[in-house]
């Protein structure tokens, strides 16, 4: 409640300065002006303001009885005497402003007044002036119409007289016509100019052909455009235009309005001519055609991929142009639609396709097949090009082609691997029927069978190298359909790879069988011997192995159903069986301290230490949609079952080593189907070492027993 | 925080038996029994002082055989049972017996790991259970809060109901079921529910979770098929009572209303191998525990389905310290199951896990490799459940 007090007093307080400041500064601003103002015109809030007060002198309602009643009642002498002289102070002081203010205005008064008689003096003559300038305005409009209406007339003529000179200007332009055209149309002028004018002039012509005089110049002209168009067909037929020239020529011609079908003849046949030309220089190239002897034929001068450039370049190239500016000329023409343009084209393409051919058929041997590669695929571009502009123009005879061609390459290769491997036979028989000095023995027989088939493998190889050129990335034809499926299964895979493998055993059966029939010299025993040797190594391993080489480097043979996955670690069956014997070595090692009863603290420390450098295995770890990735899911998940259930188990020494044969087993075939083999083999020693634990009796089997029961497994 | 970092014991040899010492409520104290079939076995008493963080161990050995299950008594400190392998004429059985450790070290006399391992001493045997009509002893499960003297065994497919007499010297059949069916019937594992005055148990086998009236000895309910593999592991929720989980080889942890055993109230997936032990909190029961094969220990909150189910109030005042601020922002998000931890201390298979009886917040796990490692429920975690 104190609060609430203090606060009220506070603003009455703050209340009273306020209007206390309000009525000083009011004085304040006011005091220039002094009793005077207050005077005459005090305002209307301050009268109601102001209480009346009849004792003020300076006040409003200053009543002087009341003012000498009061002063005479309340003062003493002394101060009667002073106010009295202070009253007449003032009233002298106020007296002298009264006389200045009223000098002041007086003289202000007189000038105003002087000035308002003179403004009245000088209007008065101003109206008058202003009454001359309107009659005056008047008189010169009046006048301005008179002299236009004069001037209508000839104004007329002037623009008739304009119009009939542009007439005749452009009459004079008409009359030079014909000069000109002849100028332009002169053989080696410019009859493109003269076209150009011609076109411009016609409709005028046309139009005017009723008077006699336009009708000269029209027939003029019209006979200079005709021998123009003469000109222009002698020069279409003439050989050495190039096709640009050509197109301008014909372009020319139907912009003279000459028959179109009869220009679309011309020009195929003259654009044919040429292309037959090109395709004869292609084809003298060639040696002459001859179906029975090839034997004799020599070399080809250029290489197939001159051949082909050369080819593409001017054949293909040209035959684009032609029929692009054929499309351009007379599309939408009457009489060139009807598939002229492309029976045109597949005749000539045939044409060029045979003669490729028959330049194919001389690629004899196994030249540089990246070079064959190459030439088949600028040709398949160039073609691919051409097809765009004209899609019937052979597209299947093409890629037909480009197939034939990479088959019978393979073929050529089937055939030099079959000589080949015969070169190696004969080389052995050699070797095995070279007479030997007594002291030095000639060369092993697994010398012999190791260089036959390592010579052979690597021949293989590099067949299938070459072979892969046909379907590498960066080659255009690769993407059709027939070498992304076909070529490779078919073709590869069967015609060469599995072709060869048969006829190896065709060959090998030969030797066997038939000497006695043929009377041929018969086979030594070692050369038998050795063949029957090389068969088994083909049939234990080398086939798969190359069927997997090829179905690797040939990608759309895998992964038939799910894509194949990573496989981290990449070794053949035989380099895992070197390693598993290399591993046995050390394989007691880790049974060891199974059966060293002296320190206990060692098992874990081994097998710790161990663990510390296997990462951990994520046993139920998700699974990409692939086979390798699920299967090693499948195999973990197997794998860790095993090892927890043979913890739980308490087993003998027969336990201990089935275990041991069933994580040989496992570690031998185990790991081609996982995505890591190092997991695998984590968990298999896993399971040795628990099983080791879990044991009573830990008499591990002989690593050579193990490894025999697997092997006949 | 540096104390909530694991601690780890490394035993000689494997193990897969880990029990706390239950009737031990104040000192932090578990019991590790081996497993080594060739040397003498033993049983770790493992002291853990939580102010130091430092582990002490004493070892008695276990000379009659390696040791699958181990048991505490609730009552006496220095009670313990054990399940054990037998090997005689080349055979191998399961045998179940009760000992006492020496009295000095019931409550984990602090020598230093020195002087323990030049004297080790024995377990005094108090009595076998006896088996030999009845097959291998799975477990041995002691009736909670009791009196130590009722214990029930599972051997092979048979519930046998002891009492111990004369100061457990003397175990006496009382009752027993077995569980008749096609084909070998074996019990994996079972737990004896801690409500309903300790007159139920549950037994797991195969892939069917079994509960048992221990008046009757009578099957109450079935879950048949409770997981697409072998059942490894119980536990009953310690504050609800018809709230019982399960572990199994489908990597899975399934709850359970024993009332409506159609479908689990709940099922969690986080383990990538077979889980081999499930416990609940003894306190905050929305604490799941959980080891695998995969090496993995995970700590859940299963706070949907706990006793608390929307968490402890708080009292906003409580909290002036800076980072106690920062948990009461964390408490006023929404309650949500989440697995709070995964622990990847152990190398090789975890086959046990327990909570500590004496601090709620403290836990161990075993895994085969011998490797014992205690840790902290995290302090964030405590203290949103305790503030």
């Amino acid at each position: 409640m104190a609060e609430v007090e203090a606060a009220g007093s506070g603003t009455e307080t703050g209340g009273g300065s306020e209007s206390g400041n309000a009525t000083g500064s009011g004085s304040g601003w006011r005091r220039p002006h002094g009793p005077l103002q207050r005077y005459y015109g005090p305002s209307a809030a301050e009268a109601a303001e102001a209480t009346p007060d009849p004792a003020d002198i300076n006040g409003p309602h200053f009543d002087p009885e009341v003012f000498l009643t009061k002063v005479r009642s309340e003062c003493r002498l002394g101060e009667l005497l002073s106010r009295e002289a202070t009253l007449g102070r003032e009233i002298r002081a106020l007296d002298s402003d009264m006389q200045t203010l009223l000098y002041e205005n007086y003289n202000k008064f007189i000038s105003a007044t002087d000035t308002i008689r003179k403004m009245k003096v000088d209007f008065r003559r101003m109206e008058a002036e202003m009454d001359d300038l309107a009659s005056n305005m008047a008189a010169i409009s009046a006048s301005s119409a008179r002299v236009s209406a004069a001037l209508q007339d000839r104004h007329r003529r002037g623009a008739q007289l304009a119009g009939v000179q542009a007439l005749l200007r452009k009459l004079q332009s008409l009359v030079e016509v014909p000069g000109r055209l002849r100028r332009w149309a002169a053989p080696g002028a410019d009859p493109a100019r003269a076209l150009h004018c011609y076109a411009r002039a016609r409709a005028v012509l046309r139009h005017y052909r009723h008077l006699p005089s336009f009708r000269a110049i029209e027939d003029e002209s019209h006979s200079i455009m005709a021998e123009l168009a003469q000109r222009l067909r002698a020069r279409l037929r003439d050989d050495t235009l190039d096709p640009k020239e050509l197109t301008e020529c014909v372009e020319m011609l139907l912009q003279l309005e000459e028959p179109p079908e009869e220009l679309c003849e011309e020009f195929l046949s003259q654009a044919g001519a040429r292309l037959e030309a090109e395709l004869a220089a292609l084809e003298a190239e060639l040696p002459p055609s001859d179906p029975s002897g090839t034997a004799s034929t020599p070399p080809p001068a250029s290489d197939i991929l001159d051949f082909v450039d050369r080819g593409s370049s001017a054949f293909v190239s040209n035959l684009c142009l032609l029929a692009a500016s054929y499309r351009s000329l007379f599309e939408g023409r009457p009489g060139s639609g009807d598939g002229r343009l492309e029976a045109f084209a597949s005749t000539l393409t045939t044409r060029y396709f045979e003669l490729l051919e028959r330049r194919l058929a001389l690629e004899r041997g196994l030249g540089d097949t990246s070079l064959l590669v190459r030439a088949l695929d600028r040709f398949h571009r160039r073609l691919r090009a051409l097809l765009e502009l004209l899609p019937a123009a052979g597209a299947e005879a093409g890629a037909a082609l480009v197939a034939r061609a990479a088959r019978e390459r393979v073929a050529r290769y089937l055939r030099a691997l079959q000589t080949f491997f015969l070169g190696c036979l004969g080389d052995v028989r050699q070797a095995l029927a070279a007479p030997r000095p007594p002291g030095k023995d000639g060369p092993g027989l697994p010398d012999l069978l190791a260089t036959l088939s390592s010579s052979v493998l690597g021949q293989l190889k590099a067949v299938l190298a070459y072979v892969q050129l046909f379907t590498a990335r960066d080659v255009a034809f690769a993407s059709l359909p027939y070498f992304k499926g076909e070529f490779c299964v078919e073709a590869v895979r069967e015609g060469l790879v599995v072709a060869f493998v048969r006829w190896l055993c065709r060959t090998a059966r030969g030797f066997a069988d038939s000497p006695a029939e043929r009377g041929a010299p018969a086979a030594p025993p070692a050369l038998l011997l050795l063949l029957a040797r090389l068969c088994l190594d083909y049939e234990a391993t080398t086939i798969s192995y190359i069927l997997t080489l090829t179905d690797e480097q040939f990608p759309p043979e895998v992964g038939q159903l799910f894509e194949e996955g990573v496989r981290r670690a990449q070794s053949s069956d035989s380099s895992r069986r070197a390693f598993s014997v290399y591993s046995s070595s050390r394989a007691p090692g880790r049974y060891a301290p199974s059966y060293t009863p002296s320190a206990p603290m060692d098992t874990h420390l081994l097998s710790n230490i161990q663990k510390l450098f296997s990462e951990r295995i994520d046993i139920f770890s998700p699974v990409e949609f692939n086979k390798v990735s699920v299967l090693t899911g499948i195999i973990k998940i197997s794998l860790k079952t095993l090892l927890e259930c043979v913890r739980l188990r308490t087993l003998g020494r027969f336990g201990l080593q089935q275990v041991q044969v069933d994580g040989h087993y496992l570690q031998l075939y185990l790991w081609r189907f996982a995505a890591d083999e190092r997991v695998v083999q984590g968990l298999l020693d896993e399971v040795a070492a628990s099983a080791a634990h879990r044991c009573l009796d830990p008499v591990p089997m002989e690593h050579s027993v193990v490894e025999l029961i697997c092997e006949r497994g | 925080m540096e104390d909530d970092a694991p601690v780890i014991y490394g035993l000689e040899f494997q193990a897969r038996a880990l029990t706390p010492q239950t009737a031990e409520t104040d000192a932090i104290r578990f019991l590790v029994g081996t497993q080594s079939l060739r040397y003498d076995n033993q049983i770790h008493i493992i002291d853990f002082d939580d102010e130091n963080n430092i582990i002490n161990k004493n070892v008695l050995l276990h000379q009659v055989g390696e040791i699958w299950h181990i048991s505490a008594s609730p009552a006496d400190k220095g009670v313990l049972a054990t399940c054990y392998n037998k090997t005689s004429d080349g055979k191998v059985v399961t045998c179940a017996a009760v000992w006492r450790m020496p009295k000095e070290l019931e409550s984990g006399s602090h020598e230093s790991p020195d002087d323990s391992s030049s004297n080790t001493q024995t377990l005094e045997l108090l009595c076998h259970l006896d088996n030999t009509a009845h097959g291998n002893m799975a477990c041995v499960m002691w009736e909670p809060m009791g009196d130590g003297k009722k214990i029930i065994s599972l051997a092979d497919n048979n519930i046998l109901l002891w009492d111990l007499q004369e100061s457990s010297t003397k175990a006496v059949l009382s009752s027993s079921s077995a569980l008749e069916g096609k084909g070998q019937l074996r019990f994996t594992s079972g737990r004896w529910s801690p409500h309903h005055n300790c007159t139920q148990i549950a037994t797991a086998n195969d892939t069917t979770v079994r509960g048992w009236d221990t008046r009757s000895m009578r099957q109450i309910y079935s879950i048949e098929n409770a997981h697409g593999q072998l059942v490894r592991d119980l536990d009953f929720n310690p504050n609800k009572q018809y709230y019982l989980a399960s572990c199994g080889d489908d990597c899975k942890v399934k709850f359970w209303d024993t009332r409506n055993v159609t479908e689990p109230v709940k099922t969690l997936e986080e383990h990538s191998h077979w889980v081999w032990n499930v416990r609940y909190n003894h306190s905050h029961d929305q604490l799941i525990l959980t080891g695998s094969s995969d090496s993995r220990v995970i700590l859940s909150n299963m706070v949907s389905i706990s006793s608390e189910p929307f968490g402890h109030m708080v009292d906003d005042d409580e909290l002036s310290d800076q980072e106690e601020q920062h948990q009461e922002e964390k408490i006023k998000e929404p309650l949500q199951d989440s697995v709070i931890a995964t622990y990847e201390e152990h190398e090789d298979s975890v086959y046990a896990v327990e909570w500590s009886s004496a601090d709620p917040w403290l836990f161990a796990s075993l895994s085969y490799d011998g490797r014992l490692v205690i840790n902290r429920v995290p302090r964030a975690l405590k203290y949103h459940i305790l503030l």
